[in-house]
């Protein structure tokens, strides 16, 4: 089975987050990793390549700093990894991002596309989506199981839904996200990351992906501000030893002040 | 000059603190009050290629460079300073020697099982009666027969419950002092070594600490390591490698402190502000972080010469000393900021505490540091021969 799998490089979830003060996010210090999704996404592709043979191809839209999260899925153990980047894709909202992965994957003939539910940074979950419409594939999202049967040309999948599971037949090539409870993702071991530092990382540009800017698409969403959140207010305390007095102001508080009543 | 890591040093670092926090952290309490060898851990941590950092690929290693070494052995140990010695021994005390002096049949033979952890390696060198003065070490090998015969009593060998290969440094020629040493590669299933006393220690309680017991042990004369007489000089220059990786080992240790104590002063209330907004506090963390820094840069160059096949006996020991004091120094502060939590055992700081003062002590006392230091500046007698 041929696999290419879509990762981003995101903030450490852990890791404060400070907004400057002209905008956009200052990543001085900060500590950027695989989308954690995105190493489940790695794993289940190995995985199936470990059960069928073929490849695994990693793709990362990103600036150059994005090589590291490529360079981790090598040393997971992907065979190819190819970064997109152009500065048309620097400010790029979520569906061009899935055009640009939709010109490097079409001319790939993958058995399946896998990419993570959703990206820690931004919480979209819409480029895997996004990039199944594009391909014309059919899709699964937020799996939380896979088996596939190479020979029928098909998989079999668990999605978790609210007190339900279902369970869904989808035939390939098809595009798959991914849930964290799919599988527990291997470490890059020494010899593995020592192996992905001698293959070499892929640069694409648009141009060479066969697109131009305007093909990404030109009326889509722009940020406007970003900022952080306002700083949480100290909290009312009420004092006093009457508790019947006390039970009045909680409850005009929370009727007038905190509108909860 | 080039501070930066490189991406695989990244990579690296990410994925042992990784490995450690999920492995090693959630199980090191329980390791260190039951004593218990981490045997599952050990075959995890071999899986990912710690058990080879620098072993070549040929020999199953990740033929990392000793600045990679460093970072592991950091992260390892800010986890678990047990679960770290065993890894740190079997790499700097066990396949540097073999890698550095040892013939290619004995690298064949030995490097690809120490590096896949099917074989754990020990160091027996101190004695009873030869601990700083190790070359004054009584342990005797005698040729009889094409084989070598050892006989003696080796101490404080750490891994020595668990070892399946020991590098002995025993007498074999008349020469005194270093010139009269000469270093074995003994397998435990020879005829004649065995394991004797287990120690009970202060600290890195999960890793085994014992005697080794030779009585007329058969070694084959091709388990010679390196050339007769030359076991003082192995001995040294296996010893800059594993100062190295108790430096590194003490980094994590005083990083552990500073980490743990961070957070603890910001939610610990004292007369009604959080410790955190004490200026005594705050000063304790800037001393604690300076150290930890001054002290990992110095492993990181010292590694670094190492790398570059130069000499670093003396850089080795002023990174295990800084390192060292600073690992005692920071986790008796942390447990001083902790209080009497830092006394007892349900917070982490109480266990740092103990596992830092070996630091000061093997692999060169703090003493014998500041000798090897200051011959280094001033000659061996400290005054002008007249």
């Amino acid at each position: 089975m041929n696999i290419v799998v879509c990762i981003k490089q995101v903030p450490d979830t852990e890791a404060p987050i400070r907004v400057r003060s002209h905008g956009g996010i200052d990543e001085t210090g900060l500590n950027l990793v695989m989308n954690y999704y995105d190493e489940h996404a790695t794993e289940a592709a190995l995985r199936l390549r470990e059960q069928f043979g073929g490849t695994v191809t990693v793709v990362a839209a990103g600036p150059e700093r994005a090589r590291e999260a490529l360079r981790q899925a090598l040393a997971m153990g992907a065979d190819e990894a190819t970064l997109l980047r152009d500065a048309a894709l620097d400010a790029a909202d979520h569906l061009q991002v899935a055009r640009a992965l939709a010109a490097f994957i079409r001319p790939r003939t993958a058995d399946a596309v896998i990419c993570g539910k959703l990206s820690t940074d931004d919480n979209a979950a819409i480029v895997g989506p996004a990039l199944a419409e594009l391909l014309d594939l059919p899709q699964a999202t937020a799996i939380a199981k896979l088996e596939v049967d190479d020979g029928a040309g098909r998989a079999i999948v668990h999605r978790e839904l609210e007190g339900a599971v279902e369970v869904l037949e989808v035939p390939l090539p098809a595009l798959f996200t991914v849930e964290r409870s799919l599988n527990e993702p291997r470490y890059p071991s020494l010899p593995g990351i020592m192996k992905a530092k001698r293959k070499e990382i892929a640069v694409m540009d648009l141009a060479a992906l066969g697109l131009s800017a305007e093909d990404l698409g030109t009326r889509g969403a722009t940020l406007a501000t970003l900022a952080a959140p306002p700083a949480r207010t100290a909290g009312v305390q009420v004092n006093g030893a009457d508790p019947e007095a006390a039970v009045e102001a909680i409850v005009s508080f929370l009727g007038e002040r905190a509108k909860v009543l | 000059m080039e501070f930066d890591l490189t991406e695989e040093h990244r990579l690296i670092q990410t994925t042992v603190k990784d490995f450690a926090a999920k492995e090693i952290t959630p199980v090191a309490a329980r390791l260190d009050q039951e004593a218990r060898f981490p045997s599952e851990i050990i075959s995890r941590a071999a899986a990912l290629g710690l058990m080879g950092v620098m072993v070549p690929e040929e020999y199953g290693g990740a033929r990392m460079d000793g600045v990679a070494n460093v970072i592991v052995q950091e992260e390892l140990a800010r986890a678990s300073a047990g679960v770290q010695v065993i890894v740190s021994v079997s790499n700097s005390l066990v396949c540097d020697p073999i890698l550095r002096f040892g013939t290619a049949e004995q690298k064949r033979r030995y490097l690809p099982a120490l590096a896949e952890g099917r074989s754990l390696g020990c160091y027996c060198l101190t004695e009873p009666s030869a601990g700083s003065d190790a070359m004054a070490l009584e342990t005797r090998a005698d040729l009889r027969g094409g084989e070598w015969v050892l006989s003696g009593r080796k101490l404080f060998v750490t891994n020595g419950v668990e070892a399946d290969l020991c590098i002995v440094y025993a007498r074999s020629e008349e020469a005194p002092g270093a010139r009269g040493l000469s270093a074995f590669l003994v397998e435990k299933s020879f005829p004649g070594i065995a394991v004797g006393n287990v120690e009970h220690k202060l600290g890195i309680r999960c890793s085994s600490t014992s005697e080794i017991l030779l009585d007329d042990c058969r070694v084959p004369a091709e388990n010679l390591l390196g050339g007769r007489g030359e076991g003082g000089r192995i001995a040294l220059a296996t010893l800059d490698g594993g100062r190295i990786g108790i430096a590194a080992q003490a980094v994590g240790l005083a990083r552990a402190a500073l980490e743990e104590t961070s957070a603890h002063v910001k939610e610990r209330w004292v007369f009604g502000r959080p410790l955190s907004e004490f200026q005594a506090t705050q000063w304790a963390l800037a001393d604690m972080a300076t150290r930890v820094d001054a002290s990992r840069l110095l492993a990181y160059r010292a590694a670094w010469l190492r790398d570059r096949g130069e000499r670093c006996t003396r850089e080795a020991a002023t990174a295990k000393l800084i390192a060292s004091e600073t690992a005692m120094w920071a986790t008796h502060r942390a447990v001083q900021l902790f209080g009497g939590y830092g006394y007892i055992q349900e917070y982490p700081v109480e266990r740092y505490f103990r596992d830092a003062k070996i630091t000061e002590i093997y692999e060169g006392t703090s003493e014998i540091l500041r000798l090897v230091l200051s011959r280094d500046l001033i000659g061996s007698r400290g005054s002008t021969p007249r």
